[in-house]
């Protein structure tokens, strides 16, 4: 259990392999192996400064590994240049933790960017568009808005617009209920199912919301000290026998309000 | 011995460190230096920044350079009537100016509004994601977000700096002729005979100098601001100091060069 057989080339959007990455004498990541299986969620759990987050941002290409190879849709990410990495890019959307939207831009500006930017598409094109997002994700008539006039989950909608306007077939979300009353949690986790099934997109999820988000996991990669742990169905994770996992599942309240855990990068 | 070698080894740590810094911040110059001359062009960007350096700094200019050149005015004309040459004021007035006030004030007090406005908000943009979610988007943040605010200070600190320079001089007139009852010929007149194409020209070579400096010290630290709380306002202080030891420092050296 601790890493799955490979399912053959082209049945993964995402796999990584042997995936190395030291900041300064901190080995972050040490060597991880990951698939991401297509039109399924994979969440990625575990305690703070396992190396989550970094892993996510080697994904999503903000950051280079020192070793190991990362395949996009096929495509090993590790060995591109600056081209080709903007043609990967143009493959995924990224929800940020806290959404990111320009804060000096309107709702609509911000899901409207990525078009405006990195297409040829004419106005009415590009708003058809942008309204068509901002009503999947329960946000029609606020695109005037600016982001400081809306509400966190309100943002995080936004954000997920804006991730999805150039229809990605993989879609990567980075703690997408942080900073969320946890009564919105649930409408959040929703909404991301929604949307995946919706545009059958391939989703990669990094959360800190366990046990909740594995109602909406299709498979769970456990995270522990720069490598995958366990992995499965949330069934074959829920039922493996490893200490280290259920003292996760156990102490993950004690662990964040005495605040033991070092800071995650 | 190895306290000697422990010193040494602390000594070379903190010499590659600076020159890996002072790398860093050329590098960051060069790449949007660069992104000016690539396309995709944005010239909306680029006005939209030349409006909130130049434009929005205009008021506050005007009110610096009308008292700047008041109190020349005023100090000029006692100094010089002390030795019955008060007919010298205005050539004073607008050499002083020219040379070296106009260029400098006009490029603190930019650096005051708007160049901590910059640096203040990439820093927000840099702690918030925004701008790893540009990158992400396959946007350049350095070209979208860097490279128009480079270019509009260039543009806008030599155009604030000949607007300072003429409130200046009508501010120095204001209070030599008018309020001290001076000569009033001879203070246009002391201007047109003594102030030359070169002493207008190396003013303006200043600014541009300025310009650059400010922008590039003020983009730089708010681009590299730390990712939490105090970050964005370290950032925002460092940028302010820095660019304003930058200008004097830069002034000294481009006014031996110039002379």
């Amino acid at each position: 259990m601790n890493s799955t057989p490979s399912n053959g080339a082209g049945a993964n959007a995402i796999e990584v392999r042997d995936l190395r990455r030291r900041f300064d004498s901190q080995q972050v990541l040490n060597g991880v192996k990951l698939d991401c299986p297509r039109k399924l969620i994979t969440t990625i759990v575990g305690p703070s400064g396992c190396g989550k987050t970094v892993l996510l941002k080697h994904l999503n290409l903000l950051l280079r590994p020192d070793s190991g190879t990362i395949l996009i849709d096929g495509i090993d990410v590790t060995r591109l240049g600056l081209r080709g990495l903007d043609e990967v890019r143009e493959k995924f959307g990224m929800l940020f933790q806290a959404g990111a939207l320009f804060d000096s831009m309107s709702v609509f500006d911000n899901v409207a960017f990525p078009l405006v930017e990195k297409t040829r598409l004419s106005l009415s094109e590009i708003a058809a568009k942008v309204h068509e997002k901002l009503s999947a994700v329960g946000l029609e008539g606020m695109g005037h808005k600016f982001p400081s006039e809306i509400s966190g989950g309100m943002q995080k909608r936004a954000a997920l617009a804006r991730a999805l306007v150039r229809e990605p077939e993989i879609l990567m979300l980075d703690e997408p209920t942080t900073g969320l009353d946890p009564t919105r949690v649930g409408s959040i986790h929703a909404l991301i199912r929604r949307t995946q099934q919706r545009f059958g997109l391939s989703a990669i999820m990094v959360s800190h919301d366990v046990p909740e988000v594995f109602e909406v996991s299709d498979r769970v990669a456990f995270m522990h000290e720069g490598k995958i742990r366990l992995y499965g169905t949330v069934a074959e994770v829920m039922a493996a026998d490893d200490e280290v996992f259920k003292r996760f599942l156990a102490g993950r309240a004690a662990e964040e309000e005495t605040g033991l855990a070092a800071g995650g990068r | 011995m190895s306290k000697i070698i422990d010193a040494l080894v602390l000594v070379g740590g903190l010499v590659l460190e600076g020159l890996l810094a002072l790398g860093r911040f050329v590098l960051f110059l060069l790449s949007a230096a660069a992104f000016v001359f690539m396309p995709p062009y944005k010239p909306r960007l680029l006005i939209r920044q030349i409006r909130i350096i130049g434009a929005d700094s205009l008021f506050l200019i005007v009110l610096i350079a009308a008292f700047t050149g008041m109190v020349l005015g005023l100090q000029g004309y006692v100094t010089l009537s002390k030795f019955g040459s008060e007919s010298a004021l205005g050539t004073v007035v607008s050499l002083t100016l020219v040379r070296e006030l106009g260029p400098v004030l006009a490029a603190l007090m930019v650096t005051a509004r708007a160049g901590s406005a910059m640096a203040a908000e990439l820093g927000s943009m840099q702690v918030t994601e925004q701008v790893d979610a540009m990158t992400v988007m396959a946007v350049n943040p350095v070209q979208y977000l860097v490279s128009p605010r480079l270019l509009a200070g260039i543009i806008s600190f030599p155009l604030l700096t000949v607007i300072f320079d003429v409130v200046g001089i009508m501010g120095g007139y204001v209070i030599g002729v008018g309020l001290m009852h001076g000569p009033s010929g001879a203070y246009f007149n002391g201007i047109r005979d003594n102030l030359v194409a070169h002493d207008i020209t190396s003013g303006l070579y200043k600014a541009l100098v300025f310009g650059l400096v400010v922008t590039w010290v003020c983009c730089y630290k708010g681009y590299h601001a730390a990712r939490m709380a105090v970050g964005i306002s370290r950032a925002t202080t460092e940028a302010v100091v820095l660019s304003s030891v930058l200008v004097l420092v830069w002034d000294y050296f481009l006014t031996s060069i110039l002379l």
